[in-house]
């Protein structure tokens, strides 16, 4: 029996066993396009296919939604994502493209839209035939989100909005966006709202999206423009007014801080041999044993077995601390390890791939476009990437200033 | 072997744990302990063992000495989590006692699984303090080095770096003989024996070298299966150094928080400035990641002990950077009245220093850890 398996429920244990036996029989294997290394920079449509159909049968399987009511589209389980999620891990399954949707844009529907918009829109959600985007950062509002200026003004029944949001990852694809928007200028937190807004549909009826290009050369983020785009009063989340509450609903889930388990898969090495545990500190062990270093093997420098070792401890710790947010016992303040759940996850990301690089000594010069780069140059991507994660959600400055303000009690930094 | 989910940590050990909270809130405030053990800052004072043998006497009549001892010898037979909770509030009390000398006296003999051990647990289990005699004056850390030797089953020579000698009641010796390193059980009166205090920086214990001149011994673990029962109990040795690590981290970091949130400079509580917030939830991080290691390798003990040597030097790797990172933060943030020997913050400050080598520092650790998992370096 598994190490997870011993304390489920007995229906936990049947689900359990129900994912094991659906992806032994149902793993999509390899895909035939290039699949980049996160959902993030999904920019082929190709991909974004194969992508959703591995979705859709995840779904149709049980294996997405299963903690969400029957009624809007999940299983109507207790405490099964986290099961379907482990099993999906292990059996190194693709990534989801929904990702925004799946994280962020369904546990804020499903905690704050009336019934009957939860039952139109999670469903598809769930299922990715509808990706979703998110619609939070704009010009002159990022780490200072309420400081939003696109605004959303009352007409008859119907609300319309103006304004320009950036950053906005998977927009290109998108067939929803969750809004968060200004209904009123006299006050900076209240004035705002919360509205989830078609996309797709109405570019060119009041919808732009522009592509912006990464620092990579990847593409996958974008700016949305809203001029005059009409939206239906039922799409409004919570009270006129309430915008920042139901965002915190979103941003708790978006750091892996919030009550509802995201569906997540992964693990599943892409393209084969090359890339294989690209962000898993375990591997820098093959990877120094292959490399040279001022023409020596790197596994034998003792400054990079030290590093090596170094980043293995924070890896195993990281690992402990999600285990240990389970023990009450062990938890003086409920949110202490929650709240650094982002934070620790995104630095150690970024400091294995750099550490990863410092192993390839001169071949790290190479990138994903040579034959002869080590571990097909995806260290390196994986490293530049890596300040994506820590500057969106929150730029970790921000973080530290929650912990230190919400965990700590120090006085509020503004 | 696998890990339960909440290692090991059941309501027993929450309840034990509670327990000894409740005992150094009501027994050891942080001025009682400073006034206890700080009354002297000349910095070439005598050298002496300060600490209160009443306090100890009522933590034996708790059985905190039984708990890791187990059932068959007389004792409780709890997980070693539960010693490593009690290490942590002992830690975040900076409390001088023999405690965590004898939990590591007590895993090493446990280790031995011999009739003497057994009948010395028995002694342990009823409030017999003792401690572990098995460094050389190198400051090697590894088992089968010792600088004392058996004839005619006495021992000779001299065991450095042992803790909290002049408190315990027992000495659990290693020593060499031709046939490899036993383990022998001495009472720290008997004829032959000297017992030369050092002169350490911490404050809340005591350190010493023992000379020995043809001393009666109990073998507790026969030749060539000393150094063996060592690395048995090693991991819980290096568990309970690191629970003492996080629960002085966690006093640190409350502390030097509360400070942060009162003393006001330019108009501002100091934790208004992110240059001391910051490197503040930086320490919490490094407490919080030290505090999981320990309790997931502790745990790897009782139930995965074939991974308990890489889980217990990961954890004290860990523990031993936070030792310097969370003390060193807090005599910084705490500013002249930081750098007085009035402020408490000194206290914690030496018994970090002290926990941050003993058994070995993080560098060590690593440098152990790559040889288990990389291979030895060409
Ligand atoms: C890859 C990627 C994908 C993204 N996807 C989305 C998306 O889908 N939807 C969306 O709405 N947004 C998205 N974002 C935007 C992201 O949320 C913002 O970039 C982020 O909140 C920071 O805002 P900013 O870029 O305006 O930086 P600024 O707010 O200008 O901050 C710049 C830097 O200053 C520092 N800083 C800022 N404030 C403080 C402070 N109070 N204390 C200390 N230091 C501070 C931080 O280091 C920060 O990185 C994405 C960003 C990236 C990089």
């Amino acid at each position: 029996m598994s190490d997870a398996a011993k304390k489920d429920t007995p229906e936990q244990a049947e689900f359990r066993a129900h994912c094991q036996q659906w992806l032994t029989e149902n793993h999509p294997g390899q895909p035939n396009v290039h699949i980049p290394q996160g959902a993030l920079e999904l920019s082929d449509p190709d991909a974004l296919q194969w992508l959703k159909q591995w979705q859709k049968s995840a779904y149709d399987a049980g294996l997405i939604g299963a903690d969400y009511s029957k009624e809007t589209g999940g299983r109507g389980l207790k405490d099964c994502q986290a099961i379907a999620n482990q099993e999906m891990q292990r059996a190194k399954t693709p990534f989801f493209p929904n990702i925004i949707g799946l994280g962020m844009a369904a546990p804020t529907v499903y905690f704050h839209a009336q019934e009957s918009v939860k039952q139109e829109l999670l469903p598809k959600l769930l299922s990715g035939e509808h990706i979703w985007c998110q619609g939070f950062s704009e010009p002159g509002a990022g780490s200072d989100l309420a400081n939003q200026q696109t605004f959303a003004e009352k007409k008859g029944d119907t609300w319309v909005i103006n304004g320009h949001k950036v950053w906005t990852s998977l927009a290109h694809f998108a067939d929803w966006m969750i809004l968060l928007c200004r209904t009123s200028k006299d006050d900076k937190y209240n004035g705002l709202s919360y509205f989830v807004v078609p996309i797709q549909s109405m570019i060119g009826k009041g919808v732009t999206v522009n592509p912006l290009i990464k620092l990579t050369g990847e593409t996958g983020f974008n700016e949305v423009i809203f001029e005059d785009l009409v939206v239906e009063d039922k799409y409004r989340l919570d009270e006129v007014g309430a915008g920042w509450k139901v965002a915190m609903t979103t941003l708790a889930h978006e750091r892996g801080a919030g009550l509802l388990t995201t569906p997540s898969a992964g693990g599943m090495v892409m393209e084969k041999e090359k890339g294989a545990g690209i962000g898993n500190a375990m591997s820098l062990i093959d990877l120094a044993k292959q490399s040279y270093r001022n023409g020596k093997t790197a596994a034998d420098d003792g400054a990079i077995r030290d590093s090596i070792m170094e980043l293995m401890i924070r890896q195993e710790g990281f690992r402990q601390n999600q285990r240990r947010i389970g023990v009450k016992e062990l938890n003086d303040h409920p949110m202490r390890l929650p709240l650094q759940f982002k934070l620790v996850a995104t630095e150690m990301g970024q400091d294995i791939a750099q550490l990863a690089y410092e192993i390839e000594g001169a071949s790290s010069s190479l990138y994903v476009n040579d034959e002869n780069a080590a571990a097909g140059g995806q260290w390196q991507l994986a490293y530049m990437n890596s300040f994506g994660v820590t500057i969106a959600a929150g730029a970790n400055e921000v973080q530290r200033n929650i912990l230190g303000e919400r965990v700590l009690n120090m006085p509020k930094s503004k | 072997m696998t890990q339960p989910k909440n290692f090991g940590f059941g309501v027993d050990e929450a309840m034990l744990r509670d327990s000894a909270r409740k005992f150094f809130a009501d027994n050891c405030s942080a001025d009682k302990i400073h006034s206890q053990v700080a009354n002297n800052f000349d910095i070439y004072r005598d050298i002496e063992s300060i600490w209160d043998k009443n306090l100890w006497s009522q933590i034996c009549e708790l059985g905190w000495t039984a708990a890791c001892v187990p059932e068959e010898a007389g004792g409780i037979g709890m997980p070693v989590v539960a010693a490593v909770a009690l290490a942590e509030e002992a830690g975040k009390a900076a409390f001088p006692s023999p405690l965590l000398s004898t939990f590591n006296a007590t895993f090493a003999l446990r280790a031995c699984k011999s009739d003497a051990a057994t009948k010395v647990l028995g002694e342990i289990a009823t409030g017999t303090s003792a401690t572990l005699a098995i460094t050389n004056q190198k400051g090697s850390w590894e088992a089968q080095d010792t600088d004392v030797t058996v004839t005619d089953g006495k021992l000779s020579g001299t065991a450095w770096f042992v803790q909290d000698a002049k408190k315990v009641e027992r000495l659990v010796v290693s020593a060499s003989t031709d046939n490899g390193v036993g383990l022998y059980v001495v009472d720290p009166a008997a004829t032959g024996l000297q017992i030369i205090a050092d002169g350490i920086i911490d404050l809340t214990r005591d350190q010493a070298h023992i000379v020995f001149n043809n001393v009666e011994a109990i073998e507790v673990a026969a030749p060539g299966n000393g150094d063996k029962a060592l690395n048995e109990a090693l991991p819980a040795i290096l568990c309970i150094t690191s629970a003492d690590i996080v629960g002085s981290g966690e006093w640190l970091l409350q502390t030097t928080t509360d400070y942060a949130t009162v003393r006001v400079q330019f108009d501002r509580p100091l934790g208004f400035f992110q240059a001391v917030k910051h490197p503040l939830v930086n320490v919490m991080l490094a407490v919080d990641q030290t505090k999981s290691l320990v309790y997931n390798a502790a745990c790897a003990i009782d139930s995965e002990p074939e991974q308990a040597e890489r889980l217990a030097r990961m954890a004290k790797s860990s523990a031993s950077d936070m030792a310097v990172f969370s003390s060193s933060r807090s005599v910084q943030f705490h500013g002249g009245i930081g750098f007085t020997w009035e402020c408490f913050i000194h206290v914690f400050f030496k018994r970090q220093m002290h926990n941050h080598v003993l058994y070995g520092d993080a560098k060590y650790q690593r440098a152990k850890l790559a040889d288990m998992l990389m291979g030895k370096a060409a």
